[in-house]
């Protein structure tokens, strides 16, 4: 089984850098790395792969520079080969450009069995790419999978709910994309560390995919960002001295909330 | 010249950005081995401590993760640089001085004599399962009367008519002895056979009869380590089972040499980890209704033990270049366990003091590191060995006898 998995090569959320006034996005121009969230994705994908007896995992990822340390730590992880996206071209493409734009990166993969996403990137988050990638593909698409089972020709997807999960059933190849946290993803060993640096990386252009620049990057964007204000900060929380009533208020507390 | 203005921020933990130096693919290995100790070590360690226990499973997890032998090649071993392999000592001695010393017998003491002495069958047999961590390994080097001067050693082997070899004698401190599958034992050959004396290495299987290794108690020190007596009754084995590659002290001095380079990275974990919980506590801890780190003098202790985790780095980062560029060479190496353990000891202590009375707690990290070093200090060859080392390469002169 022949699972792609899409990854978004993010900065580092530890030294997230600063929003350009002029274009009102994140500056990308620095060392990016695996986005989090889509570490599950690829823990996910190993693990079915491994369930199947067989098959590989491909990565999918597009980046504005030719940045690969993302890329180089899942297929640490165990992924096979990557296929990297990567253009000036690219800067300032929108959520529909991008997803575009990976729908024929994952066309270059052959004819993949399943391609998984995360549910929302971390630095994005629009959560809006995996569907796009299934309506440009053609492909049915599942949304917050908490756990996927293949049979045949079928996964079986635990879907997450605010009530539960759903368990639906979707006919191969689909687009699912995993809810963050649902799986632990392993460590990189030390040997998969040392053989990620000769697996194959596929780095393309733009026209590589057979598109033209003016349909990505700022050119190609249909959504334009008007302004951005900083987040309100938070309040203050209530702190409690507990002097042996603590308890009380904490359940008062949880009451007024309706929690409980 | 460039007039552009300078940057403004630095980073407290990495005051010169010395990751900077780091390849991606050593940022990599560096980061799973923290993060591994984050998960499997940093929880629970302060119990293992308390209850002087070694959880003989985290063999096989430190085998998954790569850990064991991984600058060897071959074998199922990783093949990464000697850097990589220093900065997997630091992060592990960083959770713990216990989980870097198992390592570093594992790895430096026990298979790398085997890989670089040891015949095809010895490596076809020990080292893919000593990688694992399925088979663990000791080094038996030092004895109850032969410590610094390890070629005063009594072990003996002796070769009788059928041409196996019988081990008589005892060895002393021996890391992992009491868990061992295999001990590589270094003894003394008979002064009339063909070694003429000359101290050859052995691979023991643990289980072979006239083998003990009853456990040393009572530690204060590396209490989440295993410490043993291995007691050599007479132990039989066949003419196959000594080192082919190596005569003389050379064997177990170069294993020594193997083991202290990782040590120079080892103590700068400890030293970090320390002056980590102390910036921390400072920060937070208050007196005088302002926090104890605003005070000039701990503001002088604080720096002096970044500096001190700084330049430690640094001289770590230089060998391990010089070491994957095999220009190193021993006296070197002497400099880095030397000053090293001797700079984490000093900033173990005044992060001690940082701490206050919680200092004195295993509820903290810094007095479990403290005393944990003071065996770093005397192990792989005491700081005064290594005084004398690098006092002979700059006069000529030896001190020693
Ligand atoms: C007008 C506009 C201009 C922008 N300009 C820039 C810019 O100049 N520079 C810039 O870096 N960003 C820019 N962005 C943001 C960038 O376009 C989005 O981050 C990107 O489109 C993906 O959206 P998301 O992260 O919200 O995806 P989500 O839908 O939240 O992502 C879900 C999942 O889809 C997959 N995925 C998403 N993006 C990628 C990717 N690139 N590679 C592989 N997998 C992926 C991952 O699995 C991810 O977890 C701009 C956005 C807009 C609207
Ligand atoms: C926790 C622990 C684990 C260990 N694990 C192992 C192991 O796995 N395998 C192994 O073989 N050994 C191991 N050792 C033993 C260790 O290598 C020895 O303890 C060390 O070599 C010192 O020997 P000694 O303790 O006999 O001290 P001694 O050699 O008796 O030294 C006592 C003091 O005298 C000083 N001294 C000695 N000679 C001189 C001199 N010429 N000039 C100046 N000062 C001198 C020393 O520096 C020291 O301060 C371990 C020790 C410890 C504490």
């Amino acid at each position: 089984m022949n699972v792609v998995v899409c990854v978004k090569q993010i900065p580092d959320p530890a030294d997230p850098g600063a929003l350009d006034p002029e274009t009102k996005t994140l500056v990308r121009s620095g060392k990016l790395i695996l986005d989090e969230s889509d570490s599950y994705g690829v823990e996910m994908a190993l693990q079915l792969v491994d369930a199947a007896g067989g098959g590989e995992v491909t990565l999918v990822s597009m980046a504005p520079n030719d940045e690969q340390s993302g890329l180089r730590t899942a297929l640490a992880m165990g992924a096979a080969k990557a296929v990297l996206v990567s253009d000036e071209a690219l800067r300032g493409s929108d959520a529909l450009t991008t997803a575009k734009v990976l729908a024929a990166a994952i066309g270059r993969t052959g004819q993949p069995d399943l391609v998984l996403t995360a549910t929302e990137s971390s630095d994005g988050y629009t959560g809006t790419v995996p569907e796009q990638i299934a309506e440009l593909l053609s492909l049915p698409s599942v949304t917050f999978a908490k756990s996927i089972a293949v049979d045949g020709g079928t996964a079986s997807v635990q879907r997450q709910t605010e009530a539960g999960y759903d368990d639906v059933q979707v006919p191969l190849p689909a687009v699912v994309s995993v809810t963050a946290g649902v799986v632990e993803p392993r460590y990189p060993s030390f040997k998969g560390i040392m053989a990620a640096k000769s697996k194959p990386l596929d780095q393309v252009t733009v026209a590589d995919l057979g598109m033209d620049a003016g349909q990505v990057g700022w050119s190609g964007a249909g959504q334009e960002i008007v302004d951005v204000s900083e987040a309100e900060a938070r309040e203050a929380g209530t702190i409690v001295e507990d002097d042996g009533e603590g308890h009380q208020k904490v359940v008062e507390f949880l009451a007024e909330l309706k929690v409980i | 010249m460039s007039h552009a203005p300078l940057p403004q921020h630095v980073d407290p933990h990495d005051l010169l950005a010395t990751d900077a130096l780091l390849s991606d693919e050593e940022t990599m290995l560096r980061d799973t081995v923290r993060t591994f100790v984050g998960k499997r070590i940093l929880p629970d360690v302060g119990a293992w401590f308390d209850t002087g226990t070694f959880p003989r499973e985290l063999a096989t997890e430190f085998g998954s993760l790569g850990v064991l032998g991984m600058h060897l090649d071959g074998y199922g071993c990783a093949g990464t640089s000697a850097t990589a392999y220093g900065l997997a000592c630091l992060e592990l001695e960083a959770g713990d001085s216990g989980a870097r010393s198992f390592v570093s017998v594992q790895g430096s003491l026990a298979m790398f004599p085997i890989h670089a002495f040891g015949s095809e069958e010895h490596k076809q047999q020990w080292l893919p399962g000593m990688a694992a961590g399925e088979l663990i390994g000791c080094f038996g080097l030092t004895e109850p009367d032969s410590g610094s001067d390890p070629s005063s050693m009594r072990t003996t082997a002796t070769r009788d008519a059928s041409g196996d070899w019988l081990l008589h004698g005892s060895k002393m401190w021996i890391t992992n002895g009491s868990i061992a599958d295999v001990a590589v034992v270094w003894a003394r050959t008979d002064p009339d056979g063909p070694d003429r004396g000359a101290v050859r290495g052995f691979v023991v299987p643990t289980d072979t009869p006239g083998f003990s290794a009853p456990e040393i108690h009572r530690k204060v020190s590396l209490r989440a380590s295993v410490t043993s007596e291995l007691v050599l009754d007479d132990v039989r084995l066949p003419a196959d089972a000594v080192l082919p590659g190596v005569t003389g002290m050379r064997g177990p001095l170069s294993c020594l040499n193997e083991a202290r380079f990782g040590i120079t990275f080892g103590a700068v974990g400890a030293a970090r980890a320390c002056y980590e919980s102390a910036l921390a506590y400072a920060g937070e801890r208050t007196q005088f209704d302002r926090p104890i780190a605003g005070f000039q003098l701990t503001q002088r202790k604080l720096v002096d033990m970044m500096v001190a985790v700084q330049r430690g780095t640094l001289v770590a980062l230089h060998l391990g270049r010089m070491k994957d560029a095999g220009t190193l060479a021993t006296p070197q190496i002497s400099f880095g366990k030397m000053d090293n353990v001797r700079m984490a000891l000093e900033v173990a202590r005044t992060a001690r003091s940082v701490l206050g009375a919680n200092g004195i707690t295993t509820e903290y990290p810094v007095i479990r590191h403290l005393n944990n070093l003071e065996s770093v200090f005397t192990y792989e060859g005491t700081n005064e060995i290594h005084t004398l080392i690098l006092g002979q390469a700059i006069t000529g002169l030896s001190a020693f006898s």
